[in-house]
């Protein structure tokens, strides 16, 4: 019993460590973001990297949950002959839910992973300390410029993620399913309204925090050699999607009662 | 001057700088030699400001880097050029770009007086005409000439090579004896180097220290470690397998096999 509460309390400990540690990183990189130089070529290289280069696998995504979407709704919908609908469905739920959703999904698998992997492998081989030794911050050479990047990006990656979606249910319904395609081009925009767009948008800046955060964290604070860098690069994904998913759940109570 | 006063640092429970001081005069090589893991390493990273120590203090030229603010850390170091032991070439830049970094990030030079400095230094290390090289294209040797090129390239007032010779071949170990000398003599630098070559101690150091149990015990000219009567630093000059420091080392091993 001894033992078990020993436990517990070593993995409150451990969370606690892990989530002051987190924080802390955070409040370092705001503080680092308002010190010029503001933006830089790293950033523009970060934007890059996280933004242009992930346009590839956010487009055969939302495109695939696009088709997905209409097609799994007209399976309801046909039932009652309400195929019209569908337009309207898919821009709601791409636009509210899973274009942020998705796409910050994608992108925290994706870039998240290679953060936690680059900054690791820096940290393993000292160049970490180098860049210290060599009179400049580690976090406002390092982190700032994802921070800025992803939280440039995932809102535009978000909202061609939206629109790619779109593009999938526009398929189905007008190739597929038989509506117009004036039909479903009005169906979509008629009942979006400015909210839709900007509660999800508005989450996927709280989702850059976190992916820029938990990656930079995990790799900032590996310990050993190669098998370090892996966990930490599994950790980060890992964790990344679960605070994802909750951030997520946690703005839409919120956005439910306050709009 | 550096001075180390009564520091002291612990991981884990583990303490690995015991109440160590030093004194590095102005323009001398000192070598610090100790077996690997004795806490060398982290008594650089002491002296430049990465690591804190629990207890004690480093002052050099009577600023006490301990109680550095952030922002002024960072114009201390500005004094120091450091090799780190595996180089730690930053992967993503050029060997020009590496080479320059401290000039690109912290001065308004212009690109071409920053090309200009990138070269002499690359020249002083008899690598001239690699900048637009990747950290990956070069040999271990060139790795760490390169690193030292970057320590050099801000003038500064003193450099610290960790295991600089740590890796290479003999002949290749004995190229950057001679190119630590040739700074040295050349740039009128303060250096401290760890390592636990002893022919790269001998030859490099004005004066050595021998690390033990995270203290210095004992320091002194090159030929007063070699002549010395210390059973603890005959036996790691001579790297011999048996004496106090594996005496040691095998009863605790014991001990703990006993404990089981």
């Amino acid at each position: 019993m001894k033992a078990i509460a020993q436990a517990v309390g070593q993995k409150g400990v451990n969370f606690l460590l892990y989530a002051g540690g987190a924080f802390t990183l955070f409040m370092q990189t705001l503080f680092w973001i308002a010190v010029p130089p503001f933006v830089n070529k790293r950033t523009f290289q970060q934007m890059v990297k996280i933004g242009v280069d992930s346009l590839p696998i956010s487009s055969l995504t939302a495109f695939f949950i696009g088709v997905v979407l209409a097609l799994q709704s007209a399976y309801q919908m046909q039932r009652v002959n309400a195929e019209m609908y569908i337009p309207s469905l898919v821009s709601i739920s791409m636009t509210r839910e899973i274009g942020p959703v998705i796409t910050a999904l994608v992108v925290a698998g994706r870039v998240g992973a290679s953060i936690a992997a680059e900054l690791g492998s820096m940290k393993v081989t000292e160049q970490i300390d180098a860049l210290e030794a060599l009179a400049s911050n580690p976090v406002k050479y390092l982190v700032t410029p994802r921070f800025i990047a992803l939280f440039l990006m995932l809102p535009l990656l978000t909202v061609y993620a939206d629109v790619v979606g779109m593009i999938g249910g526009y398929m189905v319904s007008v190739y597929k399913l038989g509506l117009t395609h004036s039909l479903y081009v009005r169906m979509t925009f008629e009942p979006l309204v400015l909210k839709d767009i900007f509660t999800g948008l508005s989450k996927t800046l709280i989702f850059a925090a976190i992916i820029c955060i938990v990656s930079c964290f995990e790799g900032m604070r590996v310990e050993g050699g190669a098998e370090g860098v892996g966990a930490a690069t599994t950790r980060a994904v890992v964790v990344s999607f679960i605070l994802i998913i909750a951030a997520d759940a946690f703005a839409t109570v919120i956005f439910y009662f306050i709009t | 001057m550096i001075e180390a006063k009564q520091v002291t640092k612990s991981f884990n429970g583990h303490m690995v700088l015991n109440e160590l001081s030093l004194a590095v005069e102005k323009g001398e090589t000192l070598v610090i030699i100790g077996r690997s893991g004795c806490g060398k390493s982290v008594f650089l990273k002491h002296i430049i400001g990465i690591m804190k120590p629990d207890q004690g203090e480093i002052v050099v030229d009577e600023i006490n880097t301990v109680k550095l603010s952030s922002k002024d850390i960072n114009q201390f170091r500005m004094r120091f050029g450091m090799v780190f032991q595996g180089a730690a070439l930053f992967d993503s830049l050029t060997v020009g770009e590496n080479v320059g970094f401290a000039l690109i990030e912290h001065t308004r030079l212009s690109a071409a007086a920053i090309r200009e400095r990138v070269e002499e230094s690359l020249e002083l290390v008899g690598l001239k005409g690699i900048q637009r090289l990747r950290p990956s294209e070069l040999s271990g040797g060139m790795k760490k000439r390169v690193a030292i090129a970057r320590a050099i390239c801000m003038r500064p007032e003193i450099i610290l090579y960790d295991e600089p010779t740590t890796g290479l071949d003999p002949i290749m170990a004995d190229a950057i004896n001679d190119l630590i000398i040739h700074m040295h003599d050349k740039l009128k630098i303060t250096s401290l180097a760890v390592t636990h070559d002893m022919t790269s101690a001998y030859k490099i150091g004005s004066r050595i220290a021998m690390m033990y149990q995270g203290k210095i015990i004992q320091i002194g000219k090159p030929g007063d470690i070699r002549n010395s009567k210390d059973p603890v630093v005959q036996q790691f000059i001579t790297g011999s397998a048996k004496g106090p420091m594996t005496d040691i080392s095998f009863k605790s091993l014991e001990q703990t096999e006993g404990e089981r």
